[in-house]
């Protein structure tokens, strides 16, 4: 980034709600299915039908509103969005425009060790929209198009940030804290390859010191962390350039094409829509109870901030790793039950941010997805502590753990790997290894420390592993003096 | 004995004592259907062999001894924007000439269940938008009082179906006096219920803050009979009341005495024909005759309701409207592209008047006009709402013309749609204000029904069945139906 320029960057997320069925009627919301199989005549948009609002759409709305800091309306309403779409089967979107149902609120980031603040101006509620089916392999050379509705009327909600950030770092990081929010507050699954949260950024610079904002283009559904920091760092420097050769920014949506690693303009500010908005005369105006808000309030997990630092305070853990096991309550949840079991905080968190992570990202699976409970693997840590299998042991049994979800306790027996601590049984092997390696005993005899390493690897050899190390080591050195 | 002449409390009577069957009696109404109906064209659909199935299922189930409703056997018809799974729901619009719904509106559902007969589908304005009939997109349905003369609108068919005996009863929509103006043009009772009190799931939308189902019948027992099965609260419908329903027929009271009863001097002024004037001062002076006061007040705003209806509901349809697209139902002609498809469908499939309004709803709603239309209309809307509210501080209904004239000729209006949009002058602001009005015959001018208007609270449904009642009980002017005889 140049010096004198300052980016200022603003996201527009959608979140799907995590509700068992749609915003409007009582069609499953599942992802999946086959085609228009989860539709009825009010989501198909039918002529004469009317919507009825899903009360838990509400109160997830509510409920992710708190967990970002927002005030919650006590009134507010819903209106008509209105566009031509063949996704869109009434040729309107239920949304919400002048009165959302959380506004002003806020979430902090951190990057490079600086916390900062984002706005959030608001959050409302609406409904998806269906999806289109090319019969080709775009939509322009196809000579047909389908349409799937099983998504139409899945609940959503927008989070629109205030034009906060200042970097590509920034918007990412809002983002992963955005995504850890709603995660834990458990209103949204925030898949990003299945579409369930999906982000649009705003991306303008300006002068320096200047108070009045640049042209801004805005970029559609970024649809992973990386697309998110690629194109807004790419658009930077496309608007740079322009400035910087004298020209003016271009008022225009734009999208960013993953394989050539470019934004392309989809349509100016010219062609935008006027979406006509006005009240739903079919919905009655949401009027919220302020008792139940804070019902809501009250059932608020731990949030991430709150989290980390109790593992940071509490447990001992490093910022960093507390960082990394509360960016996801899945894997905080995954973390808190193995410490429930086995309170050693530091050796959980080493495990699961060395091979648990490491397998999950291996196999590209969710912590969810995983056949390691959190009791197994308490158990493992529980047997490498009391010495019936060696560290390294252990790290073979957890792979075998995480393919195939067996216990600890029944790999192990299954392999016959329990450690040999008779320090009798051992001793026999010992004397063998000295009498077959002579050079490395005078080597070790002449002060050559590292040999005895090897006569250890020796005996593990011949153990097969299951020999313990510790006490190997011990035999060898009483024997050689 | 002429069964299809007969009123659905009379038919009651005889089909619970069984002197006559639900089949024979949907037979002779089906009969005076087909020698009626070539010059009336009340129909979009007939469903007669469905209809005769069900009045045969009906029947034995009286002779096993089950529990009937007061209008089980009764055959009736629906306006064709109420939608009836498995049989055609057209809006009389060319874009939707074969829709099928796959499911009923809660009203069809509700009248099924108390037994009635579904003997068709009505014909109406396209898309209920109009005061004549002459925009349904298949053809114009003619007033069975005299050919020549429109039936009214938007639930022409429905009312014409009623006034010529081709149903008992019918259901229609208002959403500004399409169900009240066609019934005083035709000379049978109309009531548009309070907004909320009757469920709209299913009635295919025009403008959803105004759209109201009711009934339309041959006197006020049968409206107060079908009311019962209509009205109540509906989960499906979010407008849709919670409030208890009262059982309607004990306001079939003869008996007015001490009610007070405002005449709004805005609806008696210019343009209202003298002779219908005259009529509304006969019925206050009977009414006063039978113990009732009645006494001029203002309703100082009416001069705006026009407009602003006209704004919200041409808002409202622009938006309801946008559906049809060719997508997946209904018409779909074939283009190059998806949006000349959407394009060339809507042009084909919609008629003259739908697309004004879509045009001027359209505007209305766009950036920069918002403000100086739609969000002015609704002020306006508030302040017609605040004088009923006012009036009804102290009157328990309020007594107006239903419509300035009786029907008009065909063609007389379809080039001024100004002139046609001022026939609904007395029953728009009713819409607006959400209450709910009542038409009643009383006299004829020339041999065409007159109606006057009863304007109740909200949810005084009570109140307009009781005045009407009382009326019908003292005075042969609230039945029209002697004139016809010759015509068809």
């Amino acid at each position: 980034m140049s010096a004198q320029y300052e980016v200022v960057i603003g996201l527009e997320v959608h979140a799907e709600l995590k509700t068992d069925t749609k915003i409007f009627c009582s069609c499953p919301t599942e992802f999946g299915g086959e085609e228009n199989t989860h539709v009825c005549p009010v989501c198909l948009g039918l002529p004469g039908v009317l919507p009825v609002l899903n009360k838990k759409v509400l109160e997830y709305a509510v409920r992710a509103g708190l967990a970002l800091n927002c005030e919650i309306a006590s009134f507010s309403k819903f209106d008509r969005k209105n566009y031509f779409y063949p996704d869109l089967p009434k040729a309107y979107q239920i949304s919400q425009y002048d009165l959302p149902i959380c506004k002003k609120g806020y979430l902090e980031i951190e990057v490079n060790g600086r916390k900062k603040t984002i706005g959030i101006t608001r959050v409302h509620m609406e409904e998806d929209a269906g999806k289109l089916v090319h019969g080709g392999a775009t939509i322009a050379t196809s000579r047909y198009s389908l349409v799937d509705y099983n998504r139409t009327g899945v609940p959503l909600i927008e989070i629109v940030s205030e034009p906060d950030m200042r970097s590509a770092e920034e918007a990412r990081a809002y983002m992963e804290k955005l995504k850890a929010i709603l995660e834990y507050t458990g209103v949204s699954d925030v898949r990003m390859e299945q579409g369930s949260l999906r982000c649009d950024a705003n991306i303008s610079l300006r002068p320096m010191g200047a108070k009045e904002f640049g042209t801004k283009t805005e970029i559609k559904n970024l649809n992973s962390f990386r697309a998110l920091q690629k194109a807004i760092e790419y658009e930077i420097e496309r608007q740079r350039d322009i400035l910087e050769e004298g020209g003016k920014i271009i008022q225009e949506t734009r999208s960013w094409d993953e394989g050539k690693g470019v934004t392309v303009s989809l349509r100016s500010k010219e062609e935008a829509h006027d979406y006509r908005y006005f009240p739903d005369p079919d919905l009655v105006p949401v009027v919220i109870d302020p008792q139940w808000v804070q019902e809501i309030r009250d059932s608020l997990p731990e949030l991430p901030d709150a989290k980390r630092e109790r593992l940071v305070q509490e447990m001992g853990l490093s910022e960093y790793d507390a960082g990394i096991i509360t960016g996801s309550r899945a894997l905080a949840d995954f973390f808190d039950q193995v410490v429930a079991e086995y309170n050693e905080p530091k050796t959980v968190a080493n495990w699961i941010m060395g091979e648990f992570l490491r397998l999950l990202n291996a196999n590209n699976l969710e912590v969810a997805e995983s056949k390691v409970k959190p009791r197994s693997l308490a158990a493992l840590l529980k047997a490498q502590a009391e010495g019936t299998i060696s560290g390294k042991m252990a790290k073979t049994v957890f792979e075998e753990m995480f393919e195939t979800g067996k216990e600890p306790e029944t790999i192990i027996k299954e392999k016959g790997m329990v450690q040999i601590s008779d320090e009798g049984a051992l001793a026999a092997v010992v004397e063998k290894v000295i009498a077959a390696n002579p050079q490395s005993v005078e080597d070790y005899k002449a002060g050559k420390e590292k040999a005895i390493g090897f006569l250890v690897g020796q005996v593990m050899k011949e153990t097969k592993g299951q020999a313990n190390p510790g006490l190997v080591n011990k035999l060898l050195k009483d024997k050689l003096g | 004995m002429d069964l299809y002449k007969k009123t659905a409390h009379e038919l009651s009577s005889l089909l619970q004592k069984r002197e006559v069957s639900s089949e024979e009696l949907t037979r002779s109404v089906l009969d005076r259907i087909n020698k009626v109906e070539e010059k009336v064209k009340a129909f979009v659909t007939v469903t007669g062999e469905q209809a005769l199935e069900q009045a045969r299922e009906i029947d034995e189930k009286r002779a096993r001894g089950e529990a009937m409703s007061p209008l089980a056997g009764i055959p009736m018809a629906m306006k064709d924007n109420i939608c009836t799974k498995g049989v055609t729901t057209t809006c009389a619009s060319k874009i939707l000439y074969n829709f099928v719904p796959p499911y009923n509106a809660t009203v069809t559902e509700k009248l099924l269940e108390a037994g009635t007969i579904l003997l068709g589908k009505c014909n109406m304005d396209e898309f209920a938008m109009g005061s004549s009939n002459e925009n349904s997109g298949f053809f114009p349905t003619r007033n069975p009082h005299d050919l020549s003369a429109v039936p009214g609108g938007s639930s022409g068919g429905a009312a014409a179906a009623v006034a010529a005996d081709e149903a008992v009863f019918t259901l229609g929509s208002d959403t500004g006096g399409s169900i009240r103006q066609p019934a005083a043009f035709c000379g049978v009772v109309g009531l548009k219920p309070t907004y909320g009190y009757v469920p709209r799931y299913g009635l295919i939308a025009y403008a959803s803050s105004l759209d109201q189902i009711g009934p339309l019948t041959k006197d006020i027992t049968d409206c107060a009979l079908v009311l019962n099965v209509i009205a109540g609260h509906d989960p499906k419908d979010s407008t849709s009341a919670p409030v208890e329903v009262p059982d309607f027929t004990r306001y079939l009271v003869d008996d007015v005495k001490g009610l007070k009863i405002g005449i709004p001097k805005e609806y008696m002024g210019e343009g209202i024909d003298p002779r219908i004037a005259a009529y509304l001062k006969q019925a206050a002076a009977k009414l006063e005759e039978l113990g009732a006061v009645c006494e001029e007040v203002s309703l100082p705003h009416t001069e705006y309701a026009l407009p602003a209806y006209y704004i919200i509901a041409s808002a409202e349809a622009s938006s309801n409207l946008a559906r049809y697209d060719g997508v997946r139902y209904g018409l779909r002609v074939e283009a190059e592209d998806v949006i000349s498809m959407f394009c060339k469908t809507r042009s084909q499939g919609f008629g003259e008047e739908v697309k004004r309004r879509i045009m001027l709803g359209t505007y209305a709603l766009s950036s920069g006009y918002y403000d100086a239309y739609y969000l002015k209309a609704l002020k306006v809307r508030t302040l017609i709402k605040r004088d009923f509210d006012q009036a009804f501080l102290k009157y328990d209904c309020l007594l107006t013309p239903t419509s300035p004239t009786t029907a008009f000729k065909f063609g007389e209006k379809v080039n001024d749609p100004l002139a046609m949009y001022l026939s609904d002058v007395c029953t728009i602001p009713i819409n607006l204000a959400g209450v709910p009005g009542l038409s009643l015959p009383f006299g004829t001018v020339e041999g065409l029904p007159v109606g006057i208007q009863f304007i109740g609270k909200p949810f005084g449904e009570g109140t307009l069945l009781r005045v009407g009642y009382a009326l019908e009980q003292n005075t042969d002017l609230t039945k029209p139906k002697a004139q016809m005889e010759g015509v068809i």
